[in-house]
């Protein structure tokens, strides 16, 4: 390099050559899809093609990446021949030049993480470039060396003038005289935005001029807006302020869509590689593919596509290994020899809808419940019980895979259960659909953008918060007396009933320690929320409306708060929070902190088999842990101990106009024969209150706990007196009671009663 | 340019501070507030600053002194910093001054408590002593006194 740089241009010139030259290898690959499926193709693609490589090849000669240029130099000598005619498009040279658009690709990427090309040896697939070009008598390929060999000692500023626009545009045509047989018939296409990549390539996106001449006008009118409301200032014009605040309306919302506008890219983006995977894919397993794309220009926000990327390109490499049969199976299965995979794109109700619908064997629903059953995902007595539905959704499953052989495409067990988590993590969903031998078809929802989402804005302690839609199921509005008496507690958790479900509740004033509106008392608010797989009820002061809003970022010193997501903007100015509702909810143990837990019942929810039930957790007197499925609890009392009485053996008391015999837990469930409470000093006793028949009988026990929803994995082999069997809840060994039996040989009387 | 740095004062209880005029983004009166529960009690509340939402910290609080007396409203000090603006609330702006470099000196050892971490130097002026405010400090203390307590 004779001439210095400074350091700052050539970093503009390098990234300016890496941005263009990963868009042109896209575009390179996509192209030569186009020509292999097209046979011989026409002059205009191969044109296209050749471009690619001859402008990469000048700019990297430009710039002094040697040995960039000259693998560069070896694609474009093929394809002068190619595209001259002399020699044929064929599958050998098409693949040969898709290893070239590879190898181009990682030196560049060496060039971008390390700024160098590095020192990969490409030597194979240049000698292979090389004999391809066997097949014809064209002169070989050196013409192009001397136009280089000039560059490589000039690097950019004086370059003659003829070649001053080549290292940077396409616009050559004296690049390789030797064989260019015409001029590009017309100018290169506008190049396409490139799918979003890392680093460099990601800091910048192209926009329209169109679209950037739009925005400034509208910044020219909302100047204008502005001028119009200053002037009212200094001499009010009630007409004229109205007017001037509806135009100012209309320009920021026309200026928002804009701008909004300027982040969205198509969904071909992401899906410009897929052609390429596809065929890759395809080959390495033997299979024919034939890859149909509807809807590339369905727009998603650029932060969106950078999420999707990585499930979708997973999605396409599964549908190819695993749902997609050899040539072979298809032909003895009737079907045309040639697989299907349709990608279809749309906008629907604010969503965007990603559809992936393949034509192969469909998913097999006994190896997939033989393989979760293998995993130990479900039980073989669970499995059984599934519907064809929840199997499907068996495969989303961490730690599940069909594959029988695990390839290097898929099958290693991180599969659809990633992908499941990237799409949610976003506010999407996965569905799948499948017939056996028809095929599978993977449906995606995801939101068009994250920036604004809308929300539902309620008020407690006279703030207003917003809660993003995504994570409401319902309202609930209680009146009068229905709101002290349908809201119940469980030893100061209060619940209220939905639909049969214990719901627990959460204060949001108490929570965030606000004051309560003053005439709250008579109306209950509950939003009914869900966060983790887990429903909750949020109860607020009072419910306003739905509003799109638009989130806005916590400044540092408020990072540490779980409970709130962001702020937003409303209407009147004033800020208002967005509550986090896993946060809150893990805050208020709604939902357990620990994952694990969380993910194992998540891994049951999805799998629909729902053997959680909600318990309540109490200690016998010596601290045993012990458990009571709430369904069998009337009601938790705390009675006098002094009005304990006993009738023969038995201690009773009276309860609502009854005699209720008490049973003392502790000495049923082996631990020793204490002496009913009375022992402890306390006036009060903690009384489980089990009714059947009409009939009840107070369990005293120690204390109570907690009430929770888990899943009862319950080992028979631990059954004892007492005790049907022993799990794991909240991270502690807890006694599952049992009370039928405790009761026979508490009461004899109670059941003996029932039965008549 | 004179090397003298310019100082914006502003006045907390009996203090007087400076904060460099370059490390101010804008100087507002009183704005709405939203308070946000569960904070730390310095954060006094989120303001919206042409559509950008920011945390006022209230210094106040911070030097451990009673809030303001009666309706006297505080003003917003903008700092901008990599992070976002966080707005500083003061009792009362200043003018800004030119200060002699000669004048600055150390805070003296004596001085203790919360207002030792939030003073970066002492200018003697003539008729008072003017306290340079650390904005480092005056922000990231409460962030991480946030975290240590979470």
């Amino acid at each position: 390099m004779s001439t210095p740089i400074p350091d700052s241009l050539q970093q503009q010139l390098v990234n300016d050559l890496l941005i263009e030259s990963f868009e042109g290898l896209d575009r390179f690959d996509r192209e030569l899809l186009a020509l292999e499926a097209g046979g011989q193709g026409d002059a205009e693609t191969l044109n296209v093609i050749f471009r690619v490589i001859h402008t990469l090849k000048g700019t990297a000669g430009c710039l002094g990446f040697g040995r960039i240029e000259a693998t560069a130099h070896v694609g474009e000598s093929l394809l002068s021949l190619l595209r001259d005619g002399k020699i044929d498009v064929s599958a050998d040279r098409i693949s040969a030049l898709l290893k070239l658009s590879d190898a181009l690709r990682s030196m560049l990427q060496h060039l971008e993480t390390a700024g160098d090309e590095g020192t990969a040896d490409h030597g194979p697939l240049l000698a292979r470039l090389q004999a391809l070009q066997d097949a014809s008598s064209a002169s070989p390929p050196v013409a192009a060396d001397a136009g280089f060999g000039l560059f490589d000692d000039e690097p950019v500023a004086p370059a003659p003038a003829a070649d001053a626009g080549y290292g940077l545009f396409a616009e050559e045509s004296a690049a390789a005289p030797a064989v260019v047989a015409r001029p590009p018939a017309s100018p290169p296409a506008e190049p396409e935005p490139s799918a979003a990549r890392a680093s460099v390539s990601d800091s910048a996106i192209r926009v329209e001029v169109g679209q950037l001449d739009k925005l400034m006008n509208l910044v020219g009118e909302l100047v204008l807006a502005r001028n119009q409301i200053i002037q009212n200032v200094a001499q009010p014009d009630p007409a004229a302020l109205l007017a001037a605040s509806q135009r100012l309306n209309l320009i920021t919302t026309e200026l928002q869509g804009s701008v909004m506008k300027t982040r969205m890219q198509p969904i071909g983006n992401v899906w410009a590689k897929f052609p390429r995977i596809v065929r890759d894919v395809a080959q390495e397993l033997g299979k024919k593919i034939a890859l149909v794309m509807e809807g590339q220009e369905t727009e998603l926000d650029r932060t969106i596509i950078e999420a999707i990327k990585d499930p979708l390109t997973h999605i396409v490499r599964n549908a190819i290994d695993h749902g997609l049969e050899t040539p072979d199976a298809r032909l003895a299965a009737g079907k045309p020899e040639e697989g299907r995979i349709v990608l279809r794109a749309f906008h629907e109700g604010g969503q965007v809808n990603i559809e992936f619908t393949d034509d192969g064997r469909g998913i097999d629903v006994p190896r997939v419940k033989a393989r979760a059953i293998q995993r130990g995902l479900v039980t073989a007595d669970q499995a059984a019980r599934l519907s064809d539905r929840e199997v499907f959704g068996l495969i989303f499953l961490p730690g599940f895979s069909t594959a029988e052989k695990v390839t290097n495409l898929s099958g290693r067990g991180v599969g659809m259960d990633v992908v499941k988590t990237n799409i949610e993590k976003i506010g999407g969903s996965v569905d799948v659909h499948s017939t056996a031998g028809q095929g599978t078809t993977l449906k995606i929802k995801i939101p068009l953008t994250l920036a604004i989402i809308p929300a539902l804005i309620v008020t407690s302690g006279g703030e207003r918060f917003a809660i993003p839609q995504v994570n409401l199921l319902e309202l609930v509005r209680l009146e009068g007396a229905d709101a002290q008496r349908k809201i119940e507690r469980l030893y100061d958790v209060p619940v209220y009933r939905l639909r049969g479900q214990l719901l627990p509740l959460v204060d949001l004033n108490r929570h965030l320690r606000l004051t309560p509106a003053p005439d709250a008392a008579d109306v209950v608010s509950i939003i009914v929320l869900q966060a983790d797989g887990r429903q909750f009820g949020l109860v607020v002061d009072a419910i306003n409306d739905t509003e799109e809003i638009v989130v806005k970022p916590l400044g540092k010193q408020l990072k540490g708060l779980a409970c709130f997501a962001g702020a937003t903007i409303m209407g009147d100015g004033r800020v208002a929070l967005i509550l986090d509702v896993l946060g809150v909810a893990q805050q208020t143990r709604v939902v357990s902190a620990v994952r694990e837990s969380t993910r194992a019942e998540e891994t049951r929810e999805t799998a629909g088999i729902d053997d959680r039930q909600t318990l309540l957790l109490f200690e016998s007197r010596r601290g045993r842990h012990l458990a009571l499925p709430l369904s069998q609890v009337a009601r938790l009392e705390e009675l006098p101990l002094a009005e304990v009485e006993r009738s023969g053996r038995q201690d009773v008391i009276q309860y609502r106009g009854q005699i209720m015999p008490l049973v003392h837990v502790s000495r049923y469930v082996g631990d020793e024969a204490d002496r009913p409470a009375t022992t402890d000093g306390d006036e009060v006793m903690q009384v489980v209150v089990y009714s059947a028949h009409g009939r009840s009988v107070g369990l005293v026990v120690s204390r109570i706990n907690d009430v929770v929803h888990a899943s009862l994995a319950v080992r028979n082999a631990d059954a004892r007196e007492g005790i049907l069997g022993s799990a794991v809840i909240q991270q502690r060994v807890t006694d599952l009671l049992d009370v039928e039996g405790i009761i026979r040989v508490a009461v004899p009387s109670f059941l003996h009663h029932g039965d008549n | 340019m004179s090397d003298a740095p310019q100082l914006c004062t502003f006045f907390i209880g009996d203090f007087t501070f400076g904060l460099e005029v370059r490390a101010i983004q804008e100087v507002i009166l009183y704005q709405e507030m939203t308070p946000v529960p569960l904070a730390p009690p310095t954060v006094r509340g989120l303001i919206n600053l042409r559509g950008q939402i920011v945390t006022a910290i209230d210094l106040r609080t911070r030097l451990g002194l009673p809030p303001l007396a009666g309706d006297r409203r505080p003003m917003n000090v903008v700092v901008g910093t990599p992070e976002g603006a966080v707005s500083l609330l003061v009792d009362e702006i200043g003018d800004v001054v030119e200060v002699d470099p000669a004048l600055h000196e150390s805070p003296p050892e004596t001085l203790t408590g919360p207002a030792r971490e939030l003073v970066s130097g002492v200018y003697k002026m003539t008729d008072r002593l003017l306290l340079a405010l650390d904005v480092g400090a005056a922000i990231t203390t409460t962030a991480s006194r946030l975290e240590a307590a979470a």
